[in-house]
């Protein structure tokens, strides 16, 4: 017995080298996201192309949807630019932009150069939405079910293989419905 | 010797300007909610550079949040409304001062936990030797009075021999 308890010590180790192995492959940037499974936060902004509109959260309620924060000055935006314009192309989802701290001119710009994979955008000017969100950087995806539900939250570029993991997810709404 | 102590004094003078430096933009009118400004300031934990409090941190949204902070004590919010707010958006991981609830008991009551088991644990060890003593006294002392005598018989034949 007096043999065996003197495996303790080794037995330890054990469980904090588990403990430090696991910890070296977690993100420490990603932070779960404190609204997962609530409402996206309500807001009253205008549409980035039309300052004189006003959206809300009535205007995208009813269907899944991506919101993507972005800005033009990130350069992690550009980067994931081409993976949110090919998911607008396949039709699957559409894209809603929340256009971040950002100038409505370089914004609009930024569209019509690098092309545009959003419905609309909201144009959170000093950022108070984002503040609602807990945006603490762009770029942000967040996956919304139809009920406007935030179910997924993706930090930083959405990179081909976030996509297919969000595809998962939609995918099992989709055979839950049917 | 002077001259060093010249130059830490120095040292220190700046670094001092350096700290306040990131939040001193912000002006209130009493003091009591400036106080209560910066103690709130270096309680919370920035999202974004995360090693360093809002107060100190150059970072957008540590600039946003100190604003945020601002707005709502001048709207006469108290302090635990703010931290609610800001834990409300970015969770447990802005406080620097977990709060006590089952999931951090562990935290909270673990050190304590380890204390009264590394006790109890010194308890048993010095108990179990003490047994152990004991064992070893009785069996000296339980010797028969005919093995007593030997043992005498023994000793005393040793030390003639010598």
């Amino acid at each position: 017995m007096s043999r065996l308890l003197l495996f303790i010590p080794l037995l330890l180790f054990f469980v904090l080298a588990a403990f430090l192995w696991k910890g070296l492959s977690i993100d420490p940037r990603e932070l779960p996201s404190a609204l997962l499974d609530k409402p996206f936060p309500e807001f009253s902004l205008s549409p980035l192309r039309e300052p004189e509109q006003i959206v809300t959260t009535k205007d995208f309620i009813g269907q899944p949807v991506l919101v993507n924060v972005w800005a033009t000055w990130c350069p992690s935006c550009r980067q994931e630019h081409e993976q949110l314009l090919a998911i607008s192309q396949s039709g699957e989802i559409p894209i809603i932009g929340l256009n971040y701290k950002d100038e409505r001119e370089l914004a609009l710009n930024w569209l019509q150069q690098l092309g545009n994979p959003y419905q609309f955008n909201i144009y959170d000017v000093d950022g108070m939405l984002g503040l609602d969100l807990g945006v603490y950087g762009a770029p942000e995806t967040y996956l919304l079910d139809a009920q406007g539900i935030i179910r997924y939250r993706h930090v930083g570029v959405l990179t081909a293989q976030a996509w297919q993991d969000l595809k998962v997810i939609i995918k099992g709404w989709d055979s839950v419905k049917n | 010797m002077l001259k060093i102590k010249v130059l830490i004094g120095f040292i220190l003078l700046l670094s001092s300007f350096l700290l306040s430096a990131a939040i001193d933009v912000y002006q209130f009118d009493d003091p009591e909610k400036e106080g209560r400004f910066q103690k709130l300031a270096f309680e919370l934990r920035c999202p974004k550079c995360q090693n360093q409090n809002i107060a100190d941190s150059n970072a957008e949204i540590a600039k946003d949040l100190r604003t945020k902070i601002q707005q709502m004590l001048i709207a006469d919010k108290s302090d635990m409304e703010i931290v609610d707010y800001m834990v409300e958006r970015y969770g447990d991981f802005v406080l620097y001062e977990p709060r006590v609830k089952p999931q951090t008991y562990l935290l909270w009551y673990g050190p304590a936990l380890f204390l009264v088991l590394g006790l109890i644990i010194i308890i048993l060890i010095i108990r179990s030797r003490n047994k152990t003593y004991q064992q070893i006294n009785e069996n000296e002392s339980s010797l028969s009075d005919s093995e007593s005598e030997a043992l005498h018989a023994l000793l005393k034949t040793n030390q003639e021999k010598k």
